[in-house]
């Protein structure tokens, strides 16, 4: 019963803390539902008319959203480098950037979960894909994993902030014997996550440049530089707008966390590299698409070099410590690396796969408007999640959020 | 197709020029080749479909279980109008004495598609009630009538298929007849079949291959492939289907339940032969040029976000016919039948020919051959 009632007011507080703020915070909200707002019109849209709205064919059926979907989990699965090291290995030095860490999961995985209703054909008979319910191909099908080990990851990024919100919101202390195995449980799902969901294109004999052995790896190479690049840059933002106190230390030693997987993620794109153009077979007709264009087709060209370019620049300033530890230098670095793993995880990943089709047809695949604004929408879902759950998760750390004490 | 043995139900508009009544065009003896037989089968399970939805029986399946009060409703309405509805033969909207039970027979059809189960897991039971669900609707929406079979596979038949390349000529009378037959989407042009064009002496370079040209065939220097899905007997796309909306039945055939299909296109990912298509948007084709000979599995209309390929026209190859394609070809490049039997012209294409499949490499066991004379 009490429970309950600390649940209500907790709901209550967060609601107040949400619906008030400064200047900048409005505006920002206002932004962002102006932009959902804008996705929810272009998605009204294909939904009346069809994915026909899209730029997807018979020939690429997979495009934007599912590029997006794909880079989203690597973020999602980010998170766990910051809970590893706090959790289990006791190093508090992380412990602020936790539960950020985890919003952003939060975040994430949410939009997985848009992106994938979105690209959906029939978005109305969803439920024949709920176990139980529906009928579902496990353990055959590899999106059937996909949908349980997301759902799973969501759920346990939810209850872990959640049980340490609630009893710090009641001025408790939270016990380790309760979340750290949840922690534990996480780690491991979060690897899982992202290699089932690489495994769901390592798997198609159909298409050579995904059905390589080296993919499931470079996916969680790419998400632990992405991920926690873009946890640095939440900081940054959070550390001037708020008195949330983080220490330049926890910064910096998420940096090395980003700047090792870099790291990791340029040998790996070496070896690939080396494979597809060494002693280039008929199998590897996708990689010279994407990086030098077949038969004057050349859509994916400027991306797919401002991504390696961004990649090796980033990964060389993270490198010398002079630089990393010079802040501006290192947002900088940050972000260009995350931009280049957007694109090169999302359509640089997805698009190839498709070009050339399976009898050597090169159709070339460009966005359509509603697609992008779907996107956009989706991204500004993301974000406004996660200014939410991030406004409250601090509100309760920095203590202005506690339970009325006067109430019994 | 068995237009043959008509009842009172079939109004079927579309003109089946190659058809010749009574005989069968399988080229195979006794076992395999029974269409007049099967003619008979197929009306009752017509028959029996139509039962199922407009006489009062009440074949329960899952679903109506769970809806129970949907359904009390139903009948009700239904012993109010079904010997009216019958009894005027043709059932139009502008009916307006019943109207109103048309509207609601209407929604009550939709509520139960909306949420039956998965074709490829229901009993024989359900699969007439669904049937006769979707004939009664489209009768609901068009005034006309289809006809819709549930058959199964037969047993002891496997279908296997054989491509001529020395016959064919490019001139694409497979892809009408295809588009014809299985009431493929007009508006975006959908074709089941590929014809690529090759040049001589480069060998099978489809990367250099033209699948959409727009010439008089058969072009100098130039040779023929067709492709379409091939019925894996190892078929990836159905292995990625997350929930199992397409399957493999046992007379070999990879089919698509649309009403069960979610959309996401992972099989569409997972094929290695371009056998799949997707409606983009809502499929249209002429009501004068449906084909209102139709299978559950095969070439019935389809919605909007579905996946659908090609299923060797199973409306006709479970009856004993050739698919569409098979017969119109003038050349006469392409040969189906049942694998099991030893005599069929399938069996001594694979016995005497030097028969290859494509990207054997992939372990996908195509049912689908291609020889040279
Ligand atoms: S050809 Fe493609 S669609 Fe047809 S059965 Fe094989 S994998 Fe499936
Ligand atoms: S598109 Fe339909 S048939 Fe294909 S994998 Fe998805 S649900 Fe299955």
């Amino acid at each position: 019963m009490r429970r309950l009632r600390v649940l209500r007011s907790l709901v209550k507080d967060s609601l107040e803390t949400i619906t008030h703020g400064s200047k900048k915070y409005h505006i920002w909200m206002a932004f962002l539902t102006l932009v959902m707002l804008v996705g929810m019109y272009c998605y009204s849209v294909q939904l009346e008319h069809g994915l026909s709205v899209t730029g997807m064919t018979d020939r690429v059926s997979w495009g934007l959203y599912i590029s997006n979907f794909t880079f989203l989990v690597g973020v999602a699965a980010a998170a766990v480098m910051l809970v590893m090291p706090t959790y289990v290995l006791k190093d508090i030095d992380f412990k602020q950037a936790v539960l950020i860490g985890e919003g952003l999961a939060v975040a994430a995985l949410i939009m997985c979960l848009a992106f994938v209703v979105a690209d959906m054909g029939g978005p109305s008979v969803l439920w024949h894909m709920i176990p139980g319910i529906g009928v579902f191909n496990f353990p055959n099908s590899m999106l059937a994993w996909d949908v349980i080990a997301l759902n799973g990851y969501l759920f346990i990024n939810i209850s872990i902030p959640f049980y340490i919100l609630f009893m710090r919101y009641q001025g408790k202390e939270p016990n380790p014997k309760v979340y750290i195995p949840g922690a534990l449980i996480s780690v491991f799902w979060a690897v899982g996550i992202h290699l089932v969901t690489a495994f769901l294109y390592q798997g198609l004999q159909a298409r050579p440049f995904w059905n390589n052995a080296l993919l499931g790896p470079r996916f969680l190479a790419s998400a632990f530089a992405a991920g926690p690049a873009l946890i640095i840059l939440v900081l940054a933002v959070i550390r001037t707008y708020t008195e949330f106190v983080i220490k330049d230390k926890t910064i910096k030693k998420i940096a090395l966390v980003v700047t090792v997987a870099a790291q990791i993620n340029l040998i790996m794109l070496i070896s690939e590299l080396f494979k597809e153009f060494y002693a280039p077979t008929h199998h590897s007709e996708s990689a010279y698409y994407l990086f030098f264009g077949l038969d004057g087709k050349t859509a994916l060209l400027p991306w797919i070099w401002t991504a390696i370019s961004l990649n090796v620049l980033a990964t060389v300033i993270l490198t010398f410590h002079k630089l990393r530890n010079n802040f501006k230098v290192l947002f900088f670095a940050c972000f260009i690396l995350f931009v280049a793993i957007w694109i090169e995880k999302g359509f640089g990943l997805i698009v190839p796969g498709f070009i050339p089709g399976p009898y050597g047809k090169i159709a070339e695949y460009t966005p359509t408007g509603i697609e992008i604004g779907v996107t956009m929408g989706i991204w500004a879902l993301g974000a406004f999640v996660f200014t939410m759950l991030a406004k409250t998760a601090i509100g309760i750390e920095t203590g202005k959020l506690r339970y009325n004490k006067k109430k019994p | 197709m068995d237009n043959n043995n008509k009842k009172w139900f079939s109004l079927n508009l579309s003109n089946k020029k190659k058809q010749e009544p009574g005989t069968c065009e399988c080229g195979k003896t006794s076992e395999g080749c029974n269409s007049s037989g099967n003619d008979h089968l197929r009306d009752a399970d017509f028959d029996a479909a139509v039962d199922a939805t407009i006489a009062e029986e009440r074949t329960k399946d899952g679903f109506e279980q769970v809806f129970d009060v949907q359904m009390d409703r139903r009948t009700a309405f239904k012993k109010l109008t079904a010997s009216l509805l019958i009894g005027a033969g043709a059932v139009s909207t502008s009916c307006s004495v019943i109207a109103g039970d048309e509207t609601k027979e209407k929604a009550q059809i939709d509520w139960e598609e909306q949420f039956k189960g998965n074709y490829k897991l229901m009993t024989r039971d359900e699969k007439e009630s669904t049937v006769g669900r979707l004939v009664r609707s489209y009768q609901l929406r068009t005034g006309k009538n289809i006809s819709m079979s549930s058959k199964n596979a037969e047993e002891d038949v496997l279908f296997g298929y054989a491509f001529n390349i020395s016959k064919c000529q490019g001139y694409m009378d497979c892809v009408t007849a295809c588009v014809e037959e299985n009431n493929l989407d007009r508006n975006s042009q959908m074709e089941y079949i590929r014809i690529h064009e090759m040049k001589d002496g480069k060998g099978f370079n489809f990367n250099e291959a033209d699948d959409n040209y727009y010439h008089e065939v058969p072009a100098e220097g130039h040779f023929y492939m067709g492709t379409q899905c091939f019925h894996c007997d190892n078929p990836p796309c159905v292995e990625v289907c997350p929930v199992q909306a397409t399957w493999r039945e046992d007379d070999g055939l990879v089919v698509v339940d649309y009403d069960w299909c979610v959309g996401c296109r992972y099989c569409m990912a997972a094929c290695p032969y371009d056998g799949r298509r997707f409606n983009w948007s809502t499929p249209e084709v002429p009501e004068k040029e449906v084909n209102k000979n139709q299978h559950y599995l095969g070439n019935r209309l389809r919605k909007k976000g579905v996946v659908e390929k090609c299923t060797f026209c199973v409306q006709r190859s479970r009856v004993g016919k050739n698919p569409a394609c098979v017969d119109a070809c003038p050349t006469g490049a392409r040969i189906f039948g049942n694998l099991l039997d030893p005599d069929s012209t399938i069996r001594w294409v694979l016995e005497n020919k030097k028969v290859f499949r494509l990207k054997e490499d992939l372990g996908t066991e195509p049912k689908f051959w291609y020889f040279m004379d």
